[in-house]
């Protein structure tokens, strides 16, 4: 599918408006093939609306998005660009995970269902093959003994962790959080991000919007700070962090450390 | 009891209940109006009892109560088919199917069932033949007599079904909104098409807000079809008025159909309170939270990590 130096995702000059508010004002942006990268900022920068770009949730006005090689959301035929039909853009996003900062987990199936369903339903895998590495991942984020709980039944915490894994059942190349903590009280925190640091450390390609700085800091590759639409700094999250050569953002760091 | 309190002593609640001579004054008033109203009915000789009784299994009772069952049966099952229809295509983004959609609630709900089921019955006076064929004037492949082909009874079953999908509809559409964006979202970004979407997420959860509008539908529609009497639909009621067209017994036999109205009734509210708890499904109510978070489970585990990163 894609080149081996290509970056898994590449944005180029996005732009995007909510009516006559404009919320990306050209990003540029390259997420490499196993790195993380982490996007900061202040609410209202424009960092959950760019996320949501990545995976089409979101339309753009102008730019371009490529993940894993493909342009996301359009074929260019002739010179021109066609829009994709729903189900080619539906086959774009299987590839591509989504953990949302509030769940969003179904809430009339249990935790191993809501694991089994992408795979069952979009991808045709046998019920008992998706049970059995619904499992797995349920294992793997620690809740093998809460498999048949339903969500109301689970603390934010569990709830989070079973969504990280449906998204994981779908075997992405690439997986998007948008804010996956800050929903959380703060003692369920860190075991989410746990699930997260062991999921970087399998070279999963991650863009993850957040307020958490020691995680940008410990498992970051790059650090991306977002404000007003714009990236205004990036970097090693370490130096960035330490040495920050914008006003805004040392700003922006003083009120969240 | 001691006045000092030893820890790991029990001290139960005994107390008294307050006496509340108003309400001891009310239950009594109300029961003895139960027991004269019941004294009334029964020692009535104008009731007839006796042909009450006697007419309850009648069989041309029990087949009016059958088709009285598959009226409300089917016409809730179409109503439904179409309402679901009628709702998906109100959530469009064509303005065409939108507007579509719109014209047919708009127009069944405001118009009286009583003059659609009249119309049905007499669609022959406006379009004497059904064909299938081409539109707008074309060859027919075939043809039907209209009065052939609607009864009483079909005549009956569009009249309910139409009218009942336009009411279905709404009902259907409040609750797909009630259903959180975020689900549909999520269901997405898992690369569902629309079409799996609503049906394996968003629907299911909808049922939770549509099922109990539907069940007081149902049972509204139980009673509606004896509105099908002003076209003798061979119901419960056309055929309890056929019978007292012949013997005079006018109550008696209304009383006879209201029993099996009333049996049916109860069934049916039976039924949607267990259908209810069917969709009740992972949500859980404030007790049983509290419950949870209070079990002696772990509720918070050891984070997964394995290895210190």
């Amino acid at each position: 599918m894609s080149a081996p130096d290509q970056p898994m995702v590449r944005i180029r000059s996005v732009r995007k408006r909510f009516g006559s508010l404009e919320v990306l004002k050209g990003i540029d942006l390259d997420v490499p093939a196993g790195e993380v990268v982490c996007v900061v900022g202040p609410s209202g920068s424009g960092k959950s609306t760019l996320l949501r770009c990545v995976n089409r949730l979101e339309s753009i006005d102008s730019g371009r998005i490529w993940v894993n090689g493909e342009l996301m959301g359009y074929a260019e035929r002739g010179g021109r660009l066609h829009a994709l039909r729903p189900h080619e853009l539906s086959r774009q996003r299987r590839g591509i995970g989504m953990v949302f900062q509030r769940f969003h987990l179904f809430p009339h199936r249990t935790a191993i269902e809501n694991v089994m369903e992408g795979p069952v339903t979009v991808l045709g895998t046998p019920a008992a093959q998706a049970r059995r590495q619904a499992e797995e991942l349920l294992e793997r984020v620690g809740l093998a003994d809460r498999a048949h709980h339903y969500p109301s039944q689970l603390s934010g915490g569990q709830q989070q962790r079973v969504a990280i894994a449906r998204s994981l059942a779908m075997r992405p190349s690439l997986m998007l959080f948008d804010e996956p903590t800050s929903a959380l009280d703060p003692e369920l925190v860190q075991e989410v991000l746990a699930v997260m640091r062991d999921l970087a450390a399998t070279g999963m390609t991650m863009m993850v919007v957040t307020h958490e700085m020691n995680f940008a800091r410990e498992v970051g590759d790059q650090l991306v700070f977002m404000d007003d639409g714009v990236v205004v700094e990036r970097g090693d999250p370490r130096e960035v962090l330490a040495a920050p050569r914008h006003e805004r953002l040392r700003a922006f760091l003083g009120q969240v450390q | 009891m001691t006045p000092e309190r030893a820890a790991g002593v029990e001290l139960p609640i005994e107390a008294v209940r307050p006496v509340r001579p108003g309400r001891w004054l009310g239950a009594a008033v109300a029961l003895l109006f139960l027991v004269w109203l019941a004294y009334t009915i029964i020692v009535n000789e104008n009731l007839h009892w006796d042909v009450i009784v006697a007419y309850l299994a009648d069989g041309r009772i029990l087949g009016g109560l059958w088709v009285t069952i598959q009226l409300t049966v089917l016409s809730m099952a179409i109503g439904l088919a179409l309402g679901v229809l009628a709702a998906v295509m109100q959530l469009s983004d064509n303005p065409v199917l939108r507007g579509t959609s719109a014209l047919y609630t708009w127009f069944f709900r405001g118009t009286p069932l009583l003059v659609q089921l009249i119309f049905w019955f007499n669609i022959g006076l406006v379009f004497p033949t059904f064909a299938v064929g081409l539109p707008f004037g074309g060859p027919k492949l075939i043809e039907w007599q209209a009065n052939a082909v609607i009864t009483p009874f079909t005549a009956a079953l569009l009249g309910l079904a139409i009218n009942e999908g336009a009411y279905m509809a709404e009902i259907v559409r409040a609750g797909i909104r009630s259903v959180d964006p975020g689900q549909r979202e999520a269901a997405e970004s898992l690369g569902m098409s629309h079409r799996q979407v609503l049906r394996r997420v968003v629907l299911p959860q909808a049922m939770r807000v549509i099922i109990p509008p539907t069940g007081n539908q149902f049972i509204s529609m139980l009673k509606t079809t004896s509105m099908v009497s002003v076209i003798a639909g061979a119901e419960l009621l056309t055929v309890a008025q056929r019978i007292y067209l012949g013997n005079f017994e006018v109550i008696a036999m209304l009383m006879v159909a209201s029993i099996w109205y009333l049996v049916l009734t109860t069934i049916a509210s039976v039924g949607q309170h267990f259908v209810e708890k069917r969709f009740e499904r992972g949500h859980v109510r404030l007790s049983s939270r509290v419950r949870r978070n209070l079990s002696p489970l772990p509720a918070k585990e050891p984070p997964p990590s394995k290895e210190p990163s």
